[in-house]
């Protein structure tokens, strides 16, 4: 009895003290030299795996940006400027701070605006959707709802309102990484600057049809009239193909295109007060009736 | 006009559904049932109905309050696992034991690993092997429970697998091997045992439905056939022979409808032929060598391992790429 | 003679040719028509005609925009009103040229007497160039050019041509119609294809379910006397009209994956594009009608149409014509059920490759909700390229390009038999056509950066 057990323990330690000694010479051998650079960056930056950078993942951002000559193509949005400083200081660049951006849904054709005229009985899959039909709305360009970008939000940011059937995103959530600009098959969401503490304006729709096109499709739609483009006075806006874009390098945050817009397709979002349209339109009637005195 | 309907193509269906096909399977299993409740009697009833009641009811509750899912009781596969769980059974098993083997076939080897379409092991095999071995004495007391027809005089004793693994062939001789076989009727062993014949009858049909292929049936059996011919000629006084191993024991119940599951056997016709030559060279092994008079639920389970390799391995021929 | 098929897959839907008895009726004239400018495959057509201009019948009024595109010519007689985006039956903003009819009347040089024509011009390259300037493409669904199809790049020879009349489709039956109605029409078009190429010999394929139209078809052979014409009558199973599935049904050939056909030394054409060839070449008619079916299970007999129409005719007019929108009906689609597409706007304007307008009920086409995959093996089985969809599919989620691209992804046919057969209702085309197309994009991604 004891001799077994004795034997027992002998062979086996026996045979791990062989395979030890193995496996310690083929790492050896086959061991793979890497830039121990690469290790630290991969532990500075957060981890999600995103992709969001545009890299693989993590320790793919970490690899390329080792070997990179500066970091001009490499931004991890998620951690945003605290991590680049690290990664930026681990290789021993200086950083450009980038600003903090935020996910914006350029379409507000929420279910009551823009009424369903068709059924859509496929796969729920904003792709599937929008690679044969034009959606179930008469709206060409909007929002499909079946949520593409929930799913590929990879931070529980996006989630689509059942009652509007659109997207909406938690700020305090949203990293910026471009997941849903990627997943959107309309190219509905961007990526737009968080704007001084938190404001900013932008154009909620991308609706390319003439006027009564896209009203007979949405109420809520840019109507492509233009009262936007001929009031802004710092030249933000932006006004091809029946639609108004703003640029926000050059937008002031002064709300007037709000204020004027008809349709209500102008968003200000984190402003601390509500828009006040009629002040804000006999400010501008005001400033015109000056200019036209001058 | 009303809004109108769109979707992708196709736009029709053949309205193929899940629940017609354990529908099906069901009825299959439905002669071979029916005779062993004539001959097992109240009993037996009793087996059925708590067995199949119990795994509906797993299926339900696990859905309803651990998965928080909605109920997929209606597709039948928890009825198809119950039915042959207990066609699995001998006919003197206590009811309660027919609840452990559901909640064991349903609770551990189905929905643990995600439900229909997800398990790696047949439940119904699963659970039965699971009850051999946790109460060895009552699944192989073959003792035959009264029924409503007068069966035969051989009420009692082991099954002539169990002689033959006990005391070789001596032992198999004595009992009175190979003249006490019959193909449409033959009792001791599981209840799903019973006849042969029925059991072909509702395979036949499972056929003619396009339910199932006959490939993986047709190589276990002529596996089996094979290797007891082989062995059978070589040795007659040690070995049994080609029809006794293909006529006793579970072969037939499983060759026809457990090897043949969706879901634990191999997606392509080649796959489903190396499958069933598993199956068949496992089984005999066990027979001929292994300590279990009867090899044919650890033959599948092996094999059910062995299916992620095999679909790997094959695949189906495609188009333009000869 | 023993029926042939293709080897591998296939399905078979009930065939539902309700039609099929109702000879062809002519449409009359829409007050405007709507000529799209994307209604081939290949590059947009580029509008030559200007607002207010008036136009005749069989005027060309926009010219092809690229190699593999094609002419369009006017279907009617009127004004152009307007040349502008105006929805397509999916919903999308394509170019249309609108026409204000007025009268009837025909571009000089088109013979619309009923005379056949049977003598064969001698010179191919006119045979072409004739197709080319009438604008015809494909009639069986693709809408493919047919010039381009009947000119093969150097070295590559055509050795049969196959004309598709299988209609494998259930409840279509234009095909049919015209073969049983212009059958000679449709066999010196195939003899003008075959001079074309060279010189070859030519099948029309023709499922068994239509036996009339093989008695019809053998006996116009022998009566215009071509030898190099043969009928094979092929078994009833969808996709049996499908390019390769016929090619490996009639040549007992595969066409290689990433292949053209005219590697296998074979050219298929519809029949409807045989009856467009005849009557561009020897009567000078450019593409401006087809027929089409309108059908659907809750008409009765006499609701049952087939019509040649103008193409650029609103659905909504032929819907009209046909008694407007049965009781009953919740989808449209144009094209047969397997591979058509679902009408989204009635309103949208009929094109060259229109072949029906279809009314499905409820009980057929609703969709029912996906259940867990139980891995029968079925949507494997019925797969004509055999591929293998439930395998496809869990690639498709984990979105695998890689391994969806050794698994044969970009040789789906979207023939619809995965989904057509799947008992769990699993929508695996749906998936399956973002992931040919991903998968597609990579492997040409891959080439353009080989070859720099």
């Amino acid at each position: 009895m004891t001799g077994t057990i004795l034997w027992t323990i002998l062979i086996l330690s026996g045979l791990g003290l062989v395979l030890a000694v193995v496996l310690f010479f083929i790492a050896k051998k086959f061991k793979v030299e890497e830039d121990p650079r690469i290790d630290e960056i991969e532990k500075a930056l957060p981890g999600a795996n995103c992709g969001g950078c545009g890299y693989a993942g993590c320790r793919a951002f970490a690899s390329s940006a080792v070997a990179a000559p500066d970091l001009e193509k490499h931004f991890c949005p998620v951690g945003g400027n605290a991590v680049m400083k690290q990664v930026a200081a681990i290789l021993g660049f200086e950083l450009q701070e980038k600003a903090p951006q935020v996910a914006v849904l350029r379409c507000n054709g929420s279910c009551e605006a823009r009424p369903r005229v068709n059924t859509y009985d496929g796969l729920q899959s904003c792709r599937v959707k929008a690679s044969l039909y034009s959606g179930d709305t008469l709206c060409a360009y909007g929002c499909l709802g079946c949520g593409d970008c929930e799913e590929a939000c990879a931070f529980g940011a996006l989630h689509i309102n059942p009652q509007t059937l659109l997207p909406e995103i938690d700020e305090e959530k949203c990293t910026a990484c471009g997941a849903c600009v990627k997943a959107c098959p309309r190219t509905l969401l961007e990526l737009r600057n968080k704007g001084p503490r938190g404001m900013r304006e932008f154009v909620a729709c991308r609706n390319r049809d003439k006027g009564p096109v896209a009203k007979k499709a949405c109420a809520n739609a840019c109507i492509g009239c233009g009262m936007c483009f001929r009031t802004c006075t710092h030249g933000a806006i932006v006004f091809e193909n029946n639609v108004s874009y703003i640029d926000f390098s050059k937008c002031k945050l002064c709300r007037e295109c709000e204020a004027m817009c008809p349709t209500g397709s102008i968003h200000g979002v984190g402003f601390p007060k509500p828009l006040d349209k009629e002040a804000v339109k006999e400010r501008i009637r005001k400033r015109k009736e000056e200019a036209a005195h001058a | 006009m009303e809004k109108l309907l769109i979707s992708p193509s196709p736009h029709v269906r053949s309205g193929a559904s899940t629940q017609k096909i354990m529908r099906d399977v069901l009825i299959a299993l439905t002669p071979a049932e029916l005779l062993a409740i004539l001959v097992y009697g109240w009993s037996e009833i009793l087996l059925l109905v708590v067995g199949v009641t119990a795994c509906v009811l797993f299926e339900w509750a696990i859905t309803k309050w651990m998965l928080g899912k909605p109920s997929t009781i209606g597709d039948l596969s928890a009825a198809v696992t119950g039915l042959l769980l207990v066609m699995n059974l001998p006919s003197s098993t206590p009811w309660w034991i027919a609840v452990i083997g559901a909640l064991f076939a349903i609770g551990v080897a189905k929905m643990s690993f995600g439900g229909l379409g997800q398990n790696l092991f047949n439940p119904a095999i699963a659970a039965r092997v699971f009850l051999l071995i946790s109460f060895p004495q009552q699944m192989t007391d073959w003792t035959a429970t009264p029924g409503f027809i007068h069966a035969t005089d051989a009420i009692s004793g082991a099954t002539l697998l169990g002689v033959y693994g006990e005391g070789g062939m001596e032992a198999l001789t004595a009992a009175g091997y190979p003249t006490n076989h019959r193909l449409f009727f033959d009792i001791g062993g599981s209840v799903g045992e019973i006849s042969a014949g029925l059991l072909l009858l509702g395979f036949i049909y499972l056929l003619c439905r396009k339910v199932v292929k006959i490939w993986i049936p047709l190589s276990i059996i002529g596996t089996v056939a094979l290797i007891a011919g082989i062995f059978y000629t070589v040795n007659p006084a040690v070995y049994t022979g080609a029809v006794f191993n293909i006529m006793s024991g579970g072969l037939l119940l499983g060759a026809f409808f457990m090897a043949t599951d969706y879901v634990t056997s191999p997606m392509s016709a080649w796959g489903g032929v190396v499958y069933g030559i598993g199956i068949g060279v496992i089984v005999m092994m066990i027979r001929y060598f292994g300590s279990y008079p009867e090899g044919m639920s650890f033959a599948i389970l092996i094999m059910n391992c062995a299916v992620p390799l095999i679909n790997r391995a094959f695949h189906s021929r495609k188009y333009g790429r000869a | 003679m023993p029926k042939i098929t293709f080897p591998i897959g296939g399905v078979h839907p009930h065939d539902s040719k309700f039609a099929a008895d109702r000879p062809i009726e002519v449409l009359p004239l829409p007050p405007v028509a709507y000529v799209s400018m994307a209604q081939h495959l290949g590059a947009p057509a580029k509008p030559v005609v200007a607002v207010g201009d008036a136009v005749k019948v069989g005027q060309v009024i926009a010219e092809p925009g690229g190699f593999i595109s094609a002419f369009v010519h006017s279907p009617v007689s009127g004004t152009v009103k307007s040349i502008a985006p105006r929805k397509d039956l999916a919903g999308n903003m394509v170019p249309h040229i609108e026409i204000a009819v007025e009268g009837d009347e025909w571009a000089e040089g088109i013979d619309l007497s009923d005379t056949l024509v049977t003598a064969i011009p001698d010179d191919p390259a006119a045979i072409i160039e004739k197709i080319k300037a009438c604008g015809i493409v494909g009639l069986g669904g693709a809408t493919f050019p047919t010039h381009v199809k009947l000119a093969p790049p150097p070295g590559k020879k055509a050795e049969c041509l196959i004309l598709n009349g299988t209609e494998c489709e259930p409840y279509l039956t234009s095909d049919y119609r015209i073969m049983l109605e212009r059958p000679k029409e449709i066999l010196i078009g195939a003899a003008l294809m075959q001079k074309a190429l060279g010189g070859c010999r030519a099948v029309v394929g023709i499922e068994e379910n239509k036996p009339e139209a093989v008695k019809v078809m053998r006996a116009a052979i022998a009566e215009l006397g071509l030898p190099q014409i043969e009928v094979a009558v092929l078994k009833k199973k969808y996709p049996q009209g499908g390019e390769k599935q016929l090619i490996a049904a009639v040549m007992r050939r595969e066409v290689k994956s990433g292949a053209l056909p005219i590697d296998a030394g074979a050219v298929v054409q519809n029949v409807g594009t045989s009856l467009a060839v005849y009557e561009a070449v020897q009567k000078n008619k450019p593409l401006i009608t087809n027929v089409l079916t309108v059908t659907g299970k809750m008409l009765p007999a006499e609701r049952q149409h087939n019509y040649l129409y103008r193409i650029g005719m609103p659905l909504s007019f032929i819907i009209e014509q046909a008694g407007g929108v049965p009781e009953g009906a919740v989808k449209l689609v144009s094209g047969g059920p397997m591979m058509g597409k679902a009408i989204a706007n009635p309103d949208a304007a009929t094109v060259k490759g229109s072949s029906s307008v279809l009314y499905l009920g409820a009980e057929d086409t609703v969709r029912k909700e996906a259940t867990a995959c139980i891995r029968c093996g079925r949507c494997a089985d019925a797969c004509p390229m055999g591929l293998e969809p439930f395998l496809l599919n869990r690639l498709c989620k984990a979105g695998d390009l890689e391994a969806l691209e050794a698994n044969a992804m970009q040789d789906c046919i979207e023939c619809g038999c995965c989904i057509y057969s799947c008992p769990a209702n699993i929508p695996l085309l749906d998936r399956f056509r973002i992931a040919k197309g991903q998968v597609i994009g990579a492997i040409r991604a891959r080439a353009a950066a080989q070859k720099q």
